[in-house]
């Protein structure tokens, strides 16, 4: 049987405390012990992107972190982002764009727009391909997602 | 009133029109409802102990220490399983021949691939389940693999059911015409070349999964589902579990990715609602990425040997070829594995006028995971072996690969008309589509950049493909040979009380916007506003039933549906409405949710009128009965399918120093007939290129000689990143399909169906100056750089 950890952390602004497994990685506590299910499951090994969350402003692999490591620290899951305004233009954008279908990859792949419109990231589709590079999706062809954050930068500068 | 001339061209029409999806905002909130965030109580979790071994004799099982460990629930072996499961085959009876072995859940007695479930292990929590899949003891003797297609027939091969005798599952032949008095003909040049299509897969992002759930007191089993087909599962429950069809109910909400992969009967899906019944509590079951890489259907994995003759002139006089498929060891249950086999005997060279044509698809049993349908079936091998030696014989012959189509492909006024292989053709328009992409693409400046870029040392290729794509399958397609699966589908709309519209449909869901075009087409011809139709689909005991949504019948059988069944409700609701008014019906229309005069005036509220009808009927003549619901189902009957064409093109660069291909550009001229909305049909069309790029120059699984999955990991398999994939130019032309009111044909396939054999052109346009050329997908940077060393009229060296 594996250890026990107590942790403390906030989770979209809400402060939460918890008693996990060690071995309890980070999506998996937000999907199953808080019910914060906007984070996918893709891979379990920070290929496919789709449980990027954002902690303390940095963008990670939910499934490359445990649980455990979150101890202290402020996380920010697609339902933050969503009810928070955070990513509002980005909503409006992908809709308008199409630039989702089955909406899997959706959730991470905005987390990482998110990063890079934050670091101040321009409207050049090459640079902005190669950031979402690591978040994969199956069904759009990629383009409409860039496409719409393009639009997002865009928009932000006028 | 609501005849086909009008319908389109009316004010609030929404067809045609490029309308944002309603559930876009739900998914981009994280409001999904994958099957992975459904909680039921009591609900426990399936993990499986799986083959490690591509074939192997199952000695002896224990699971003593297994069903000591913590959290555990229970554990199933096959042949505990097999007590309350019935074996399925995987055969159709219009596919004369076709043969395959009863399967059973989890492997009984022998293990057939690697990765087979084996045991099945419930626990309180997945984690715990698989800690106790550590404890289970399973011991194997290894037996020799048949896991090469190429080699599989051989009379040393190891045969995986020895009662066949061999591993044959199903060979057919086509002959059309006298190929070999066409090419013995004086001045009839012959084209000759081995094509290898890799094996690869669908990596849907959301893995399968489903949670059982059983209900004892009433003998009732839920399934939430994450798949294509809901009526299908349905039936394939209630028969190998016993449980009575209609006490079957399976739900199907977000679907995060399916492509065909998540369409067809897999075991530890099975033996998840087995154990749900066996436990009478909820049990869920997702596949680890892992278990998706060895358990999901693979796809495509042929060999093809294939000879084209052409006139000097460019006239085709024939097509001629040999097609080699592995399917793993059994035919997948329901649809079979042979389908993907017979399309490519049917598919080849439809485009051209062909009146010699000889092929033979041998469909062979081995020790990998099972291969069946997926998007695209069968199509990117048909269109690569006709396109691919169409543009080798222009190469032969000197001749430009749009001028050889423009004079072989079929006239765009020559239609209906049979296909070589017998296929009935109507509503095409190939020579539009051609002339319109060269427009698009700007052909002439495109050859003018690949002379100076080769100048520089720069090596750019230029391919095209001219394509059908088989749509809005017909009862010939599965119903004919037997298999529990709808041709035809239904749609359901009620006008509520509050003026707004309630739809309900037998199709799914699964990203395309299934549920957007029926609200569009329920909205446009009843005469609501968009926002005021709310769509159900992806449930047994709420919908319609249906076939559900696989190759691309969704709008095409679906939407017709939906259509025919809002003109019916227009017509019952303006019955009501010229009652009250006091008028007739012909004079009367709805517009923006009001009954109105022909000129637009309003009489009329829709909700005045529903809430007279639901809540004051005394104040209607007793003998109005009015009926505020309609439903309506439409199959196609004159065709067994109903085909689209497109034509397409890729703008590549070989790095001939390192193999690497950089995708430049892309376009696509595609004719699905009536386009409902543009905005969804362009992404289903992109989505599909980036997949067929996938299998032309990344994706494949790659296995060792003794059947072992070597890749089956996100990082080893490749799929396509945003970053490697290029913008994708889009164009429609449309000519609506005769068979149904709506004129629409589906979508969703071409892209996947005709970017591998554009890619293959492009790539060995660029490699031509070397005199060298490739024939083998993935187009790998080691593959390429082989072809290169090997030079002309090389056939690539056989490599893995």
């Amino acid at each position: 049987m594996s250890r026990s950890v107590d942790i403390a952390l906030q989770v979209n602004g809400e402060d939460v405390k918890a008693t996990v497994q060690s071995r309890l990685n980070l999506v998996d506590f937000l999907r199953n012990e808080l019910g914060l299910t906007g984070s996918h499951v893709g891979c379990e090994h920070g290929v496919c992107g789709a449980c990027t969350i954002i902690v303390d402003g940095d963008t990670v692999r939910g499934c490359l972190m445990l649980a455990a490591q979150a101890n202290g620290k402020e996380v920010m899951t697609i339902e933050g982002l969503a009810d928070s305004g955070k990513s509002t233009a980005l909503q409006a954008a992908f809709t308008k764009r199409n630039a989702l279908q089955c909406g899997f990859c959706t959730p991470g792949m905005l987390a990482s727009a998110i990063g890079y419109i934050d670091a101040g990231g321009d409207a050049n589709r090459e640079a902005i391909r190669q950031h979402i590079s690591g978040n994969y999706c199956r069904c759009t062809g990629y383009q409409s997602i860039v496409d719409a954050i393009c639009d997002v930068i865009e928009e932000a500068r006028t | 009133m609501t005849g086909p001339a009008t319908i389109f061209d009316k004010k609030n029409r929404y067809i045609g029109q490029p309308s944002p999806r309603a559930d876009a905002s739900r998914l981009l909130q994280g409001r999904g409802r994958f099957v992975d965030d459904e909680i039921l109580p009591r609900m426990v979790h399936a993990a499986f102990v799986r083959s490690p071994h591509a074939h192997a004799k199952i000695l002896s099982i224990n699971t003593c220490h297994a069903k000591s460990a913590t959290g555990i629930v229970a554990t199933y072996t096959g042949d505990e399983l097999a007590e309350n499961v019935t074996p399925y085959v995987g055969v159709l009876t219009h596919l004369a021949g076709l043969r395959s072995a009863p399967q059973h859940p989890l492997a009984v007695e022998v293990c057939r691939w690697q990765g087979e479930p084996v045991v099945m292990v419930i626990a309180t929590s997945r984690a715990l389940a698989e800690d106790a899949c550590e404890l289970v003891e399973v011991e194997y003797e290894v037996l020799p693999a048949a896991a090469d297609n190429e080699t599989a027939l051989d009379v040393d091969a190891p045969v995986i059911h020895p009662e066949f005798g061999d591993n044959l599952c199903w060979e057919r032949e086509v002959i059309a015409g006298d190929i070999d008095k066409a090419f013995s003909a004086p001045g009839v040049q012959i084209v000759e070349r081995e094509f290898r299509f890799g094996r690869h897969t669908g990596v849907t992002l959301e893995t399968r999964g489903t949670l059982c759930d059983y209900d004892p007191s009433e003998d009732q089993l839920t399934v939430y589902y994450s798949g294509q087909a809901p009526h299908m599962m349905q039936v394939i429950f209630s028969k190998h579990l016993g449980v009575p069809e209609e006490n079957v109910r399976v739900i199907s909400n977000d679907v995060g990715g399916s492509f065909g992969i998540k369409i067809h009967t897999y075991g530890d899906e099975i033996a998840t609602a087995a154990a749900a019944k066996l436990l009478k509590r909820p049990v869920k079951f997702i596949a680890d990425r892992l278990e998706s890489f060895v358990t999901d259907i693979h796809a495509r994995d042929h060999i093809v040997k294939g000879r084209m003759g052409v006139t000097k002139e460019g006239k085709i006089v024939g097509i001629d070829f040999d097609d080699l498929t592995g399917i793993g060891p059994f035919s997948m249950y329901p649809r079979t594995s042979a389908i993907e086999c017979n399309q490519v005997l049917n598919l080849t060279g439809a485009p051209y006028v062909i009146e010699n044509y000889r092929a033979r698809g041998r469909v062979v049993f081995q020790n990998k995971t099972l291969m069946c349908q997926y998007r695209a079936v069968g199509h990117p091998i048909a269109m690569a072996i006709a396109d691919g030696l169409l543009e080798d014989a222009a190469r032969t012959i000197g001749m430009d690969p749009v001028e050889i189509r423009e004079l072989n492909l079929m006239a765009d006024d020559s239609y209906p008309r049979l296909s070589a292989t017998g296929m009935k053709l109507d509503d095409l328009s190939h020579k539009q589509a051609l002339c319109r992409l060269t427009k698009i693409m700007d052909y002439k400046s495109l050859r003018e950049d690949q002379v100076s870029a080769r100048k520089r040392g720069v090596y750019r290729g230029i391919g095209f493909v001219s394509m059908v794509e088989v749509t809005n399958p017909s009862p010939m397609f599965y119903g004919i040979g037997g298999a529990p699966i709808a041709s035809q589908d239904g749609a359901t709309v009620r006008l509520d009380a509050g003026g707004a519209l309630h739809v309900s449909s037998s199709i799914t869901e699964q990203g395309q916007g299934t549920n957007a075009i029926l609200a569009q087409i329920a909205a446009g011809i009843f005469g609501v506003d968009l926002d005021r139709v709310k769509v159900t689909t992806g449930d047994t005991a709420t919908t319609p039933y249906g076939g559900g949504t696989w190759a691309s019948r969704g709008a095409g059988i679906g939407g017709e549906a939906m259509l025919l069944a809002a003109q019916a409700l227009k017509a019952q609701v303006l019955d009501v409405a010229a009652v009250i008014l006091q008028t007739q019906t012909e004079k009367l229309d709805i517009q923006y949710g009001c009954v109105t005069d022909l000129d637009g005036t309003e009489r009329l509220q829709l909700a005045d009128l529903a809430r007279t009808v639901y809540y004051r009927g005394n104040e209607l003549p007793n003998d109005l009965n009015p009926e505020l619901i309609a439903t309506r189902h439409y199959r196609v009957t004159d065709f067994p399918f109903v085909f689209t064409n497109g034509a397409m093109a890729a703008q590549v660069e070989v790095d001939i120093a390192t193999g690497f291909v950089k995708v430049l550009h892309y376009w696509a001229v595609e004719d699905c007939g009536r386009v409902i909305n543009p905005l969804l049909v362009d992404e289903q069309i992109r989505g599909g290129v980036v997949q067929g790029i996938g299998g032309a120059l990344y994706e494949e699984c790659h296995y060792s000689k003794d059947g072992q999955m070597l890749n089956a990991t996100m990082a080893d398999y490749m799929v396509p990143m945003a970053s490697e994939m290029p913008d994708i130019t889009i164009s429609h032309i449309e000519t609506p399909t005769k068979t149904s009111v709506l004129g629409a044909k589906g979508a969703g396939e071409a892209g996947t169906g005709g970017a591998p054999a554009a890619i293959l052109n492009a790539v060995n346009d660029a490699l031509s100056p070397l005199g060298a050329s490739i024939w083998q997908m993935p187009m790998t940077p080691e593959r390429i750089l082989n072809a290169i060393d090997e030079g002309t009229d090389g056939q690539p060296k056989k490599q893995k």
